[in-house]
């Protein structure tokens, strides 16, 4: 479905915080309300480095009485979407779009699975309790790194109970994926938003389990990899260039800011329109996409420029560019 | 902002007879949305979006693959629920790439179509069709599709019968209903018209099926529910026989039935139906009976579908809106404000309905 972006003006009525780093910010649109449906997200405009920037957040819970609520993590040290939330005070003025959905829930299905990983929760956290309005057959299994990380977690207990399951890493949890998916029922359906790594493990899992790809629903808003991010150096032999990538941006940031003409369309790691070829690499690339496979991500001859990221040394690529 | 339609989206329609939908792709417009629809090898009935989540073609330009649709453009393949199960020269799929799929329900010999809100879209909301089952009434209908008329103008066509005296006289028409008192009821998702005409001399169509000679009682009780689904109770007994009491047992009796489907704002589907309790058994009376309402621009039907598209031209050109209206009206007017209602609780707000603005 292609997403038509409606904005209007808003204004926060409230803030929470939910945990030492994740804020619940409660949101009045003017104008018309549309209710955002399970797995819906916003798309908020942000001000970066004083020019203004849109980030998507998803939606937090049913949102029924005309507010639009969503948790935002603190991450220092990406691109400032965050920064700049966390910099808002009750009554601030806030541009927002109507609800969008990259993740929908479908109805009706004799069971579902729900792994939420972190802050992944957000969408999650909507579709439990739409779930359990409907009296559905579903589980929640919720995985974080330390127990005071668990946002939402006493809302969900008391909402769904023992249909939810925590997973806290540093006790030592881990969640046993493949006998997780063995339970579910053959026309049950699983849906995954958390760290790129959980996607990659519930897609590989998912995989070997037989059953059909389409009843596996993921998300990812492309900003989390196996590394923390850090600068880089892009060499572009090509154009006789060379572009420094800085924490807080994305690597197609940083080429377009140096004039780099690149075609991209998703900006999450989804569509593919932005890989570049891989010439060499002294470090470690972060693929932190959805678009290319395991075994493509393992052959490290392409990268997504919107989302994956190098580490511990530099990169050198290849551009569409060719001399007229 | 969008503005609001006229017609609610949280509702069933019909969208096709059960016997159109076969294991190829078959296309509706239902509320202003492109739907291709199809039925899977297992007898369900599927209907998506009409547009490639790609570059928008019309899925059904493509061809079934199985139980999924092929892109004719690109090849992308599609499930039953919209999922897209294949992209080319790509080894993964886009967890965005889906196309909207619509609930669907086979009941009463129609397929019914759900375009609103897909969590909302329950089968104890649909309405009550069981006249069209072809089990206890018999009776073959048929469809007018795109119908060049607002939805709104069926319901009213059917929700006031003093129209037959001047649109069907020497058929159904007849003096006596326009003479004849009549009580409008409702609830909030119906509405209700009784008109008994008692001790009346029947009108051809009935003298002839009554077979009896002698005065009639005859009585039109027409039921309406929310948004567009119309059923005539209608019949002649011969008078004094206990019929206006509830002993029918000396008449004949019949039912129109309409699903009433906005295709757009000014175009709609109607699938109508006319079934007896009867001769049931009589199949030629059954195809006399289709042929009296739908005959190649001769029947009753057509005379409603001449008379509702000119409506809609001269509306189009006359911004005298609203109409003015009469104590005739009282039962479509109950059917709009209950359609109002739906559509104005589906916006959280009243709409504006130019219709009723009084000027």
């Amino acid at each position: 479905m292609a997403e038509q972006i409606d904005w209007r003006s808003a204004r926060l009525r409230s803030i929470r915080d939910l945990t030492s780093d994740i804020r619940l910010f409660e949101i009045e649109p003017s104008g018309e309300f549309v209710a955002p449906a399970p797995g819906s997200h916003i798309n908020i405009v942000v001000q970066i480095n004083g020019r203004p920037d849109v980030r998507c957040y998803s939606a937090v819970g049913p949102c029924r009485d005309g507010v639009y609520r969503i948790a935002v993590k603190l991450l220092p040290d990406t691109r400032g979407g965050s920064k700049y939330m966390w910099s808002l005070a009750p009554g601030a003025q806030m541009t927002i779009s109507t609800p969008g959905n990259h993740f929908e829930l479908s109805h009706g299905r004799p069971e579902y699975l729900l792994l939420a990983g972190g802050i992944g929760i957000t969408p999650i956290f909507t579709m439990a309790m739409a779930l359990a309005q409907e009296n559905a057959n579903f589980r929640l299994l919720y995985a974080c790194r330390r127990r005071q990380d668990l946002a939402l977690g006493d809302e969900l207990k008391e909402r769904i109970g023992d249909r939810l399951q925590t997973f806290i890493d540093e006790e030592g949890a881990r969640i046993d994926l493949d006998s997780e998916i063995a339970r579910l029922s053959p026309r049950g359906e699983f849906y995954v938003c958390g760290p790129i790594g959980m996607l990659e493990a519930a897609k590989r899992h998912w995989q070997q389990s037989g059953r059909p790809m389409d009843q596996l629903r993921f998300e990812t808003f492309g900003n989390s990899g196996r590394f923390a991010s850090e600068p880089f150096k892009v060499k572009i032999p090509r154009l006789g260039t060379e572009v420094d990538v800085l924490v807080g941006q994305t690597m197609l940031e940083a080429l377009e800011a140096a004039g780099v003409e690149m075609i991209s369309d998703c900006r999450r790691g989804e569509c593919g329109l932005c890989a570049l070829p891989i010439l060499e690499t002294d470090g470690v690339v972060d693929h932190r996409d959805v678009f290319f496979s395991e075994e493509e991500k393992a052959a490290n001859t392409k990268l997504c420029t919107c989302v994956s990221r190098v580490i511990a040394g530099s990169i050198t690529i290849d551009t569409a560019d060719r001399a007229s | 902002m969008t503005q609001a339609k006229p017609f609610p989206l949280n509702s069933w329609y019909a969208a096709a007879w059960s016997h159109e939908i076969k294991h190829e792709l078959a296309t509706r417009t239902i509320c202003e949305k492109d739907v291709v629809l199809y039925r899977r090898s297992d007898g369900q009935i599927a209907a998506l979006e009409d547009a490639c989540w790609h570059r928008l073609l019309p899925l059904s330009m493509g061809r079934l693959k199985d139980d999924q649709v092929v892109c004719g453009y690109h090849g992308l393949v599609f499930n039953s629920a919209g999922r897209c199960t294949y992209m080319p020269a790509q080894k993964t799929i886009n967890p965005s790439a889906c196309v909207r799929a619509y609930p669907t329900v086979e009941r009463h010999r129609l397929v019914w179509l759900w375009p609103g809100d897909p969590a909302l879209a329950d089968p104890a909301k649909l309405p009550d069709f069981h006249w069209n089952d072809g089990t206890e009434w018999v009776g073959e209908g048929g469809t007018f599709y795109s119908l060049r008329c607002d939805y709104r103008l069926v319901v009213d066509n059917l929700m006031d019968l003093t129209h037959e005296t001047y649109v069907h006289a020497g058929s159904i028409g007849d003096e006596a209903i326009t003479s004849a008192p009549f009580e409008v009821t409702h609830t909030d998702r119906s509405a209700t018209i009784t008109r008994w005409m008692i001790d009346i001399d029947p009108p051809p169509f009935w003298a002839k099926q009554l077979g009896k000679p002698g005065h009639v009682d005859r009585w039109q009780i027409i039921y309406f529910q929310a948004p567009s689904t119309v059923v005539g109770d209608v019949g002649v007994a011969l008078t004094g026989t206990g019929a206006p009491q509830g002993n029918r047992s000396q008449g004949i009796n019949g039912a129109f039935l309409a699903a009433i489907t906005p295709d757009t704002e000014k175009s709609c589907h109607y699938f109508w139906n006319f079934v007896r309790t009867f001769r049931k058994g009589d199949e030629q009376l059954t195809r006399d009976i289709q042929r009296a309402h739908v005959n190649n621009g001769q029947g009753v039907y057509d005379q409603d579908h001449d008379v509702l598209e000119a409506q809609q031209k001269a509306i189009d050109k006359n911004p005298r809106l609203p109409f003015y209206n009469l104590n005739i009206d009282a039962g479509a007017l109950w059917a709009r404000r209950l359609t109002e209602q739906m559509v104005a609780s589906e916006h959280g707000q009243g709409m504006h309905v130019p219709s009723q603005a009084a000027e």
